[in-house]
């Protein structure tokens, strides 16, 4: 039996260009994440994460998910088993909680969607026992979720919404000291660096907004 | 940066591939990136595993055989391995009396280890218990780090940890013998140079020539502090100072002290250190029991060197003194 299709509804095929389109990103951007992790942490961000986001694509295309859960779930389990360092737990177990959240259906409406990425980011914090201001990719994420949730039913709106605050998280780790991760064994050093996991988090954002809307 | 290499892409697994070669009485499984004793799994034996990201040799691999590690897996450089990969040297490594994780304190490592322990756990029923390194004291502990991170310590650790599970101790009393080896052992590190991780090509930091870089993790993270070159006199000082500030000596026990070198540094400037070291240490009324001398916990080719001191008991000193036979450390049979 097929689901009827929603008006505005996020399909499998959607959630599908949205990884695509995120894998695409941090390859472009893989220099850059990486550029960004030499000055606080150890110059593998943007390496791990394009390595971890090919065998993504390489799974979702010899398995082709037929459900959102599935789809988010195969995402979850490819990039904790491929990345290492933090990155992969934390990107893994985002992917994995909103795949459990999103549950075994073709389509997401926008309070669905957004109860996914709510669930998904409460795995970050579970497994990266992140607060905000610590300077790590929850900062990027915490204000998206919340700017989703205020804009609205629509859900192109509601991501460019979480697009936007997730940049503006991003920017604002730049005067932050790191509490979390390597970056904090700097101290005040950390201070005027950009995270570069709130930089991929944007990215993820962005990539949504895109290919969601 | 110029490098003794094929493709950035495949440095680790074609050095596992050099390990298998050179050592065929380890095992490799190149899929899952581990090395394992090739006896392994050993009845009855507390079973000890480690691992982490590449680029630290010897350390994990190379101390993996009798009287220490029973597998250790590879991450790529630089980063923790991967949860399947700590299952995967779990299953080899458990004879039936459990299995010991011994896991350096970095936020990546902690994660992937923990996320294994809760997946075998649950798919295997096989014990687990983990010791989390944390001894490089160049890190405050407080609620605004990550904690202090695991270096030269770690050695120690699965060399002493190895010879108490070789006794056939079970895993709590395995498990205890590691926290006690952690709680004993401090370590600080200093770097002349950065490294070049391969799949970056660039060196991670720029460290100008006449500047060295006090309490450098074994990453190429940066360090506490930068200041200029100094004479190596007054760099074991440095070095020396906040680990004895940290370790408390008045109960009269032996120290064993462990100069590490970072990858780049020749033995000939280890020793010169160690000398320097020692003299310290003796100044400072510490007794030298047993020392180490050389790069067995590296970053890449950075030049510099680490020291750690443990405090060691009598049993500590017997366990340390106990037969090994890996390619890093072997002596006794």
């Amino acid at each position: 039996m097929s689901a009827v299709p929603t008006e505005g509804a996020v399909d499998v095929a959607a959630l599908r260009r949205w990884i695509d389109a995120f894998a695409g990103d941090v390859a472009e951007h893989q220099e850059e994440l990486t550029r960004l992790d030499s000055a606080i942490g150890d110059a593998d961000h943007g390496s791990n994460l394009a390595r971890g986001m090919k065998a993504v694509l390489a799974a979702l295309d010899s398995e082709r998910p037929a459900t959102a859960g599935a789809l988010l779930k195969r995402t979850g389990m490819t990039l904790v088993s491929t990345v290492g360092g933090a990155s992969g737990p934390l990107y893994g177990t985002f992917f994995l909680r909103m795949g459990t959240a999103a549950g075994e259906v073709e389509s997401l409406d926008t309070a669905a969607l957004g109860a996914a990425l709510r669930a998904g980011v409460g795995g970050i914090v579970a497994r990266g026992k992140s607060e905000l201001g610590d300077k790590t990719m929850y900062d990027a994420l915490a204000p998206a979720v919340d700017a989703y949730d205020a804009a609205g039913d629509e859900v192109g709106a509601a991501l460019r919404a979480a697009s936007d605050a997730a940049d503006r998280g991003r920017d604002a780790t730049i005067p932050l000291q790191a509490r979390k991760g390597r970056a904090s064994y700097l101290g005040e050093r950390s201070v005027g660096h950009q995270d570069p996991g709130a930089t991929s988090a944007a990215l993820l954002l962005g990539a949504a907004a895109r290919t969601l809307g | 940066m110029k490098k003794l290499i094929n493709d950035p892409a495949d440095v680790v697994s074609e050095a596992l591939l050099g390990i298998a070669a050179a050592h065929p009485d380890l095992g490799v499984d190149h899929q899952n990136k581990i090395v394992y004793r090739a006896d392994a799994p050993v009845r009855g034996k507390v079973g000890l595993i480690s691992g982490g990201g590449s680029g630290h040799e010897p350390l994990h691999g190379g101390f993996v055989g009798p009287g220490m590690l029973d597998a250790a897996c590879a991450g790529e450089v630089f980063t923790s391995p991967v949860p399947d990969q700590v299952v995967a040297a779990t299953r080899l490594a458990d004879g039936g009396a459990g299995v010991l994780h011994i896991v350096k304190n970095y936020t990546g490592d902690v994660m992937n280890f923990e996320m294994a322990a809760e997946l075998v756990t649950a798919d295997t029923g096989v014990e687990v218990a983990s010791v989390v390194v944390d001894d490089d004291v160049a890190v405050q502990d407080s609620l605004y780090t990550a904690g202090r991170r695991g270096v030269g310590t770690t050695v120690l650790l699965e060399k002493i940890t190895g010879a108490a599970a070789d006794e056939g101790r079970d895993l709590a009393a395995v498990a205890d013998v590691a926290r006690r080896v952690n709680a004993a052992g401090r370590s600080m590190g200093m770097a002349l140079t950065s490294c070049t991780v391969p799949a970056a090509g660039q060196p991670t930091f720029d460290l100008p020539e006449g500047e060295m870089e006090i309490g450098i993790g074994i990453h190429g993270e940066p360090g506490r502090r930068r200041v200029p070159l100094a004479p190596a006199r007054e760099v074991a000082e440095m070095l020396v100072e906040p680990v004895l500030s940290d370790l408390d000596f008045t109960g009269g026990d032996g120290a064993l002290v462990f100069l590490n070198g970072m990858g780049g540094t020749p033995m000939l400037e280890l020793y010169l250190m160690y000398n320097e070291v020692a003299k310290i240490l003796q100044k400072a009324g510490v007794t030298v029991v047993r020392s180490l001398v050389g790069p067995y916990i590296t970053s890449l080719e950075m030049a510099g060197c680490s020291v750690t001191v443990l405090k060691l008991d009598d049993e500590l000193l017997r366990l340390w003194d106990a037969p090994v036979s890996t390619p890093g450390l072997r002596w006794g049979r």
